[in-house]
């Protein structure tokens, strides 16, 4: 029995100053397998993986792989004996080669010690590139590759130290659904090879399509480890957030209003003949895939991208945006894609977080009225339910939903009355999700007019009341929430 | 809740840790050197080190914001040059120098922040430049001559005392409230920092980036106006080579003061503790009888010391 496993963590605990991290945590792995890991943000997934890869030292609990109990010490050890790691965030080096990449810190040397040889690195990185299938030629530069190339690449490494154990941790939190299948055709052809593939993900839909096995943690603890045919979505998810979500899409019943925002004929550098508009009390879905110009046009109608031509109007007026505090006196707000490069100052606190984009209501003056600010601040993070030990936390130490939170307690201070949302539940977990879909509603039933871009279909169908379907910087399809559905989005999408 | 005790307790420790060593470097002097805690030697130190304060002020403003001056040095002596020709006895009253001073420092401000905004020149570049820009335009206004013969009132600045306090303190603290002021309770402090720590965010939440960077950079050369008219003032002349090599020292304290070169974290407590280290450490090895030559390791080796130090209480 337990000859079948190739990877045993068993025992696993693991405290960090303040927190127990990981609590008796256990992890049984096939050979070639896929198994996926599953938990909210915080449930000790990252940790237990880097573990596993020698980053941390386990307190208690030991790691048996090939029947053999192993310690590493280093993640060197860890490749040495065949675990790699593709990180959610990849760190390539974008000006070398994509073979050279492949290679670092394990190129094949030439007749001279410490000369590379040139033409055997290339040959097996081509090799091991083309095996998988990919069109790459590997003497390209890095930075000429879409994220989902580098993540290929980034595999075709792993192969190259000849890894029987393939960490991934959300590897399609930034690819489309398309580059998402080619890299599931490569986990299968991974399996075949007798790989076992850890898997890290919040999308239930394609942990279903790709796991064989599915182990499911919650606050550092180990909860079950299911055979995927064995179990449903909705069980899946209440053992994932420890409670029964009934549904997480509440169902609104909302007349629409006036006409709030009104886009004719916008154009820019990655977008044309953008035609909609959005009412009061209203969802409008911004579906497609990525790179198709999505953030584009809302970053332009917001002020952050240049806009060729084409008018902007809103509650029917005409308005020139040039800037964010343009739009921002507008009332539109934005919450911008990535919160961590466009969102938060992440060395800043909670508090100067929350207030920045409205500081100007909060100020005598050029001085800023202190208490004034910190009261605004406190009932921000009541109200957003932020989860943070005092409003003068560091940004940077708060949770990835919590972070999310703390942008939109700053966007909606201006209380905009058309508030733009792009990919607003990237990275966060469920328990998360759900608040700010319960916030959305809330919004929208007070008669706020709400634009959201987001790649996860049953977001975009559970949530809109229409749906634009964007495919290369045009608008290919309008469709009602009742006429939608995740195929017809793809057809538009894709085609 | 433990986590979060922990981690405020290492922010004070690294809030308040080089003010700790501060505190013990004055007291391993005090030890060695009977001399040094006494008020005629404090004073001492602290015009010795008013200078280089007021610059360091200024260019704590400019490295929170997310940049750098390189040039500082060499404002201060154009500004020197500047004033001081308006400053010979019996021509303009005092308020014409000083203002013109100042006003040159602000307009070399001016110009290093339009062309780091506008012309999106790096500001390691640009601050470079104007470094030896300003250097050229201080010895072309002086004819590469020291401009001498300097009113009474003009001397007054450098060399006077105001209730016998040396005025180049007193304009030194003066500089210190009024910055800590702007940076901790005025918006464009705040945008500073925001600008500094995240500029894209800063400029997603309707922030006007290149007024906040344009700010700054006037703020640390006009500061650096008024402490080339002290210094010129102080040796009684204005010399367009003075001040060379003074904006490292004047990054140095900030650097120790635990400002991160990197932007959006710092302040003017920590600059001032930071001159203050640098104050003290030339001071008590002059007096312990120590050849520059080794103060100059000393200085260096403090310098990494602090930031390590910093990043030590940090993990």
């Amino acid at each position: 029995m337990d000859s079948a496993y190739l990877l045993r963590a068993e025992n696993i605990s693991k405290s960090f100053p303040g927190v127990k991290a990981l609590d008796n945590v256990q992890l049984h792995v096939e050979k070639g397998k896929v198994h996926a890991v599953m938990g909210e943000n915080g449930a000790g997934k990252s940790t237990l993986m880097k573990i596993l890869i020698g980053m941390h030292a386990p307190d208690a609990g030991q790691i048996i792989y090939k029947e053999q109990p192993v310690t590493f010490k280093s993640v060197h050890d860890a490749l040495k004996a065949g675990f790699s790691m593709i990180h959610q965030e990849l760190l390539p080096f974008p000006e070398l080669s994509v073979a050279e990449n492949i290679f670092m810190g394990n190129e094949p040397t030439a007749a001279i010690p410490g000369w590379i040889n040139r033409k055997k690195r290339n040959k097996d990185a081509q090799l091991l590139v083309d095996q998988l299938g990919l069109q790459i030629n590997v003497t390209r530069r890095m930075k000429t590759l879409s994220i989902a190339e580098m993540q290929m690449v980034e595999i075709a490494k792993a192969l190259s130290n000849n890894a029987e154990v393939v960490i991934m941790d959300e590897p399609t939190s930034a690819i489309s659904d398309r580059e998402a299948n080619v890299l599931f055709d490569i986990i299968r052809d991974l399996k075949q090879r007798g790989i076992a593939v850890i898997y890290i993900s919040h999308k239930m839909d394609e942990i279903l399509k790709i796991a064989d096995t599915i182990s499911v943690m919650r606050d550092g603890k180990y909860i079950a480890t299911r055979p995927v045919g064995a179990i449903s979505k909705e069980a899946l998810i209440s053992m994932i957030v420890g409670r029964e979500l009934n549904t997480i899409f509440e169902k609104r019943n909302i007349v629409p209003g006036e006409v709030a925002l009104s886009v004719k004929g916008l154009a820019g550098l990655k977008f044309k003949d953008i035609d909609f508009f959005v009412r009061g009390g209203e969802i409008l879905g911004i579906a497609g895939l990525m790179g198709a110009g999505r953030t584009e046009i809302v970053n332009a109608i917001f002020g952050l991208e240049k806009i060729y031509s084409g008018t902007i109007a809103v509650k029917g007026k005409p308005v020139i945006i040039r800037s964010p505090g343009d739009a921002i006196r507008h009332g539109i707000g934005l919450i911008t894609e990535d919160r961590k490069s466009t969102g938060l100052v992440l060395s800043g606190t909670v508090k100067h977080n929350i207030t920045l984009a409205a500081l100007k209501n909060y100020c005598k003056g050029p001085f800023i009225e202190m208490q004034k600010e910190r009261s605004i601040a406190d009932q921000q993070i009541q109200r957003f339910a932020i989860k943070t030990p005092s409003a003068n936390q560091v940004v940077n130490f708060l949770s990835g939903g919590n972070q999310q939170k703390v942008v939109l307690a700053k966007v909606l201070l201006n209380d905009p009355d058309i508030i733009i949302l792009d990919e607003p539940t990237r990275g966060i977990d469920i328990g998360a999700k759900a608040e700010i879909y319960r916030l959305m509603n809330e919004l929208a039933a007070k008669g706020k007019a709400i634009i959201m871009i987001s790649s996860e279909l049953p977001e975009v169908l559970g949530m809109s009341d229409r749906i634009l379907v964007v495919r290369n910087g045009m608008i290919r399809a309008e469709l009602t929430g009742a006429e939608a559905t995740q195929e017809k989005i793809m057809q538009y999408a894709m085609t | 809740m433990d986590l979060a005790k922990i981690k405020s307790s290492s922010g004070y420790l690294s809030k308040y840790g080089i003010f700790i060593a501060f505190v013990v470097i004055c007291i391993m002097l005090s030890v060695a050197t009977p001399y040094f805690f006494t008020t005629q030697n404090i004073i001492i130190v602290l015009r010795q080190v008013s200078i280089n304060g007021i610059l360091a002020i200024g260019v704590t403003f400019v490295i929170i914001a997310g940049g750098i001056d390189l040039s500082l040095g060499s404002v201060l002596a154009l500004t020197g040059v500047v004033a001081a020709s308006f400053a010979h006895p019996g021509t303009y009253a005092l308020l014409v120098p000083v203002m013109l001073g100042i006003l040159t420092g602000v307009i070399i401000g001016a110009i290093n922040g339009l062309t780091i905004t506008l012309g999106k020149v790096a500001p390691f570049i640009v601050t470079l430049g104007m470094m030896t820009i300003a250097r050229g335009l201080a010895l072309v206004w002086s004819d590469g001559r020291p401009v001498t013969n300097l009113s009474p009132a003009f001397n007054y600045i450098g060399g006077g005392d105001f209730l016998r306090i040396p005025v180049p303190i007193l304009l030194f603290v003066l500089v210190i409230i009024v910055s800590a002021v702007i940076l901790n309770y005025t918006r464009i402090g705040r945008y500073i920092y925001a600008v500094g720590g995240n500029e894209n965010a800063a400029k997603a939440s309707g922030i006007r980036v290149n007024g906040v960077k344009l700010f700054a950079y006037i703020m640390c050369s006009g500061l650096a106006g008024l402490a080339g008219i002290i210094l010129a003032s102080r040796i009684t002349t204005g010399q367009p080579n003075a001040g060379i090599a003074y904006e490292l020292d004047a990054i140095a304290a900030v650097v120790i003061g635990g400002t991160s070169l990197l932007g959006g974290r710092g302040s003017i407590a920590g600059t001032v503790i930071g001159v203050l280290i640098i104050g003290v450490i030339n001071n008590g090895l002059d007096l312990l009888n120590v050849t520059s030559y080794y103060q100059q390791i000393i200085k260096g080796v403090i310098i990494v010391g602090a930031v390590l130090l910093d990043r030590k209480n940090a993990q």
